[in-house]
């Protein structure tokens, strides 16, 4: 195998790492819930699907977020659909986000990511409540909005770090 | 105004109906999907049921892979936390040890009255069928508490069994797919368990709360609580047979499992039925 097309191999495993996450934490659903923290949980898909649409939409793609969502929606046990419907209604919001912007910074990123994710929650769970009758603890779900708000703060420069290096060397190779 | 109105309208319609340049289905498209299979599942549609039993199988299976580093975490988080707390639990285990060899003189006598007792008043004996089954996953998610076992349909599990961790209660079958299931579990605020409080003789309904502990839903009227409860399923509605240790009543809004509900790894599915010609 040439030195190139190893190069290129790397670049597209580096390039898939954003959706390979998605699946993993979809499909893991690692939030920490083991230390037992009284509301403390956060919503890591919400956090890197918002970040990723908004900076490199192709990175994911519709597709394959709505195909994560379903895998979410057998892990945790919620009817088929709907947190395929919560992640593409995050991907809305920021790609609203991404055409109305000129020059991007994080405050406006972060406060637009905290009414995305209020909007999205409050969908998913007025459908969950209202046509399929399930019962929803809101101090864990104001809890886990509150978390996610905040650790979005901390992976966008964890993400931003990764897009920098990653993205524009392969773009630059 | 009138163009703002514009930019705003425009914004929206490239969000929801242009693609992307790898992109292969608009947004529009995609939610419009999600929303018509959550549609579907509401109404019980038969294809989307075969659809998330299939889903079910292979989702269970590579979650069940790719959550090993996190088990393995967990696990070592948990190993470091009851290394620390040895020596307590060293000299609570002595104490309680003692008193149990103190009580256990007495069972033995108890249990061949009661059922001597049983035959006299004619009541049913029941049979049990008992299943030893795998936790697949143990999604400790806030919202839903619930597992995964690796037995299903094939191995004859049914809706409703009753599922203990040695001889208590953690949760009742929810779903049956071919070869896994998924268990609901007592602390989910959905579950709902007729228990009775003993001593006492009170009926009642004991609720998830979404943590790890249960609380009573109602009491039929007001009770003095100086003395200490367990609580044990009530066998009303049929679906558990009477007597399942469940936790012990601390207050109404708080019931402390006996069961250490995030440290299952084996668990036992029980089916109960009357036993005939008694």
């Amino acid at each position: 195998m040439s030195v190139e097309s190893k190069k290129t191999i790397f670049n597209n495993i580096l390039e898939s790492a954003p959706l390979l996450l998605l699946f993993i934490s979809v499909l893991n659903e690692f939030d920490f819930n083991y230390l037992n923290y009284k509301y403390f949980s956060f919503n890591f898909p919400f956090i890197l699907i918002y970040y990723w649409s908004l900076k490199k939409s192709e990175s994911l793609g519709y597709g394959f977020i709505f195909i994560a969502g379903l895998f979410n929606d057998v892990v945790i046990g919620y009817p088929i659909g709907l947190s395929g419907l919560t992640y593409l209604i995050i991907c809305g919001f920021a790609a609203y986000l991404r055409n109305i912007t000129l020059r991007p910074n994080i405050i406006n990123d972060w406060l637009f990511f905290l009414l995305t994710i209020l909007a999205a929650t409050s969908i998913n769970y007025f459908l969950l409540i209202s046509i399929f009758n399930v019962d929803v603890n809101y101090y864990d779900l104001t809890g886990n909005i509150f978390f996610t708000f905040l650790f979005y703060y901390i992976f966008y420069h964890v993400f931003e770090f990764y897009y920098k290096s990653v993205f524009k060397r392969v773009k630059n190779d | 105004m009138a163009t703002s109105r514009d930019d705003f309208i425009i914004a929206i319609r490239s969000v929801f109906l242009k693609k992307g340049n790898q992109q292969r289905f608009s947004l529009i498209v995609l939610i419009c999907f999600c929303i018509i299979l959550i549609f579907l599942s509401r109404i019980n549609f038969t294809p989307i049921n075969y659809l998330k039993s299939g889903l079910n199988e292979v989702v269970y299976r590579i979650s069940f892979i790719v959550s090993l580093p996190e088990k393995q975490i967990n696990n070592s988080f948990v190993a470091v936390n009851k290394h620390l707390k040895l020596y307590d639990q060293y000299n609570n285990l002595q104490d309680e040890l003692k008193l149990l060899k103190g009580k256990n003189y007495n069972l033995n006598y108890l249990q061949s009255e009661n059922e001597r007792l049983r035959k006299l008043i004619d009541e049913y004996i029941i049979n049990s069928d008992e299943l030893v089954a795998k936790v697949l996953l143990d999604k400790n998610s806030p919202f839903l508490k619930s597992l995964i076992v690796n037995k299903g349909s094939k191995d004859n599990l049914k809706i409703g069994m009753a599922v203990l961790d040695g001889p208590y209660l953690i949760g009742k079958i929810v779903e049956v797919n071919y070869a896994t299931s998924r268990v609901l579990l007592i602390s989910d605020l959905n579950s709902k368990i007729p228990v009775i409080l003993e001593p006492g003789d009170i009926q009642s309904i004991m609720t998830g709360t979404g943590k790890n502990f249960g609380k009573i839903q109602h009491f039929e009227k007001e009770y003095n609580f100086s003395q200490k409860k367990l609580i044990y399923t009530s066998g009303a509605g049929g679906v558990f047979k009477s007597g399942i240790p469940i936790g012990e009543f601390i207050d109404e809004d708080k019931i402390e499992f006996f069961s250490d509900l995030s440290q299952l790894t084996f668990v036992k599915l029980v089916s109960f039925e009357k036993q005939e010609n008694y």
